[in-house]
């Protein structure tokens, strides 16, 4: 009975979940909601439902990628204490139906929403799909350090995307949004890098802690936070900003440098000393620091529909 | 042992089943929904089997002018 419970396990027989699981949702909800900001502090307006069905291919196409990045990564994926239980490094899914639910689910993303917004948004996609498999999984993760930086492009597209939803363009506004996430994502990541000790370096990923040590590490995330600040308040600046929006993001800002700086000047042991709690905080605010950003473009918008709010 | 007995794979299987039958149903209310909005937004769209397309036909006063 055991061997045949057995021979059942090894024919791929996955649940719904997995398939699931293989469309990173975590990474999806994050995608969900930058998009929408997007899409909602655009200046033209989108019927809710087409905008629902936008959002939701959007997703897809991320979702898609996403299982693309797992059928390439399972041999990586199997060594990372983090990652070793992901359907297809766990044996649930074969690679090849990694391989095609992402590349049919690229494709369908894609041409949905050609069909349900525009050629423009579409090609978007198509592109940050091919960016993020393509380009990041297959070309840089392994590749360099510096894999994190332009791979973070890849995440950096949902929001331009959502715009061009509605717009069926790109303009400074939804540049701007792209290069706030874009700039966001090397200090998210090195934070995480720092304290997921061993993982990376076992996998051989060329993660900046392995390549360049922690000591530069913790300067790449000073100095990359640094930058990210005159992005964020740039957007103040533009026809998306105002009042809200610069106040909030005056105070993430000023305390994102503040955790950077405590990060910079840390050392390995004193790190070790309290089980990397300033690191772990740090990347826990980031992800904040992110999500209030672009809720205060949304509230920004929404005030600004009443006349309230905007300059 | 039965042919008949219940294995947890069956209900692995259910389950994917069940899912894949509410994603296709959400994906025709999805297209349906989508048409609906089309149609009555009046965006500009065609059918184009069954129906004249006037753009398409060249005008009888043009073409006597023409020749």
């Amino acid at each position: 009975m055991t061997d045949i419970a057995t021979a059942f396990d090894q024919t791929g027989e996955a649940g719904f979940g997995d398939y699931v699981a293989l469309l990173k949702p975590r990474v999806m909800s994050l995608v969900v909601f930058t998009a929408l900001a997007g899409l909602v502090v655009a200046p033209a307006a989108v019927h809710p439902f087409v905008a629902f069905s936008a959002i939701l291919f959007i997703a897809v196409g991320g979702g898609a990628s996403g299982a693309l990045n797992m059928w390439w990564d399972a041999d990586i994926d199997a060594v990372m204490r983090r990652t070793a239980k992901r359907p297809v490094p766990a044996g649930r899914v074969a690679p090849q139906e990694a391989l095609a639910l992402g590349l049919a689910l690229s494709g369908f993303s894609v041409i949905m929403l050609g069909l349900a917004a525009n050629w423009f948004a579409a090609a978007l996609l198509a592109f940050t799909i091919f960016f993020y498999a393509v380009v990041y999984t297959m070309w840089l993760k392994r590749a360099t350090p510096q894999n994190i930086v332009i791979g973070g492009a890849a995440g950096a597209f949902p929001p331009m995307i959502g715009w061009a939803v509605a717009t069926g363009g790109v303009s400074l506004e939804s540049v701007l949004m792209f290069a706030l996430i874009f700039m966001w994502t090397p200090p998210h990541f090195w934070a995480l890098a720092l304290f997921m000790k061993n993982d990376y370096s076992d996998a051989g990923v060329p993660m900046l802690t392995v390549t360049h040590g922690r000591r530069a590490t913790r300067g790449h995330v000073l100095i990359y936070t640094l930058l990210l600040a005159p992005v964020a308040l740039a957007i103040a600046a533009t026809s998306i900003g105002g009042p809200v929006y610069l106040a909030v993001s005056l105070v993430l800002n000023a305390a994102f440098i503040r955790g950077a700086i405590t990060i910079h000047r840390r050392d390995e042991p004193a790190a070790e000393a309290d089980s990397y709690a300033v690191e772990k905080r740090f990347f826990r605010f980031s992800l904040i620091y992110l999500f209030l950003h672009f809720v205060a473009l949304m509230v920004q918008g929404g005030l600004a529909a009443y006349g309230l709010g905007g300059w | 042992m039965s042919f008949r007995e219940e294995h947890e794979l069956h209900k692995r299987r259910f389950g994917r089943n069940l899912g894949l039958g509410l994603v296709l149903v959400t994906f025709v209310v999805l297209v349906f929904g989508l048409t609906v909005v089309k149609v009555t937004e009046g965006d500009p769209m065609q059918a184009f089997d069954h129906v004249a397309r006037p753009e398409m036909t060249v005008p009888e006063n043009a073409q006597e002018s023409g020749q």
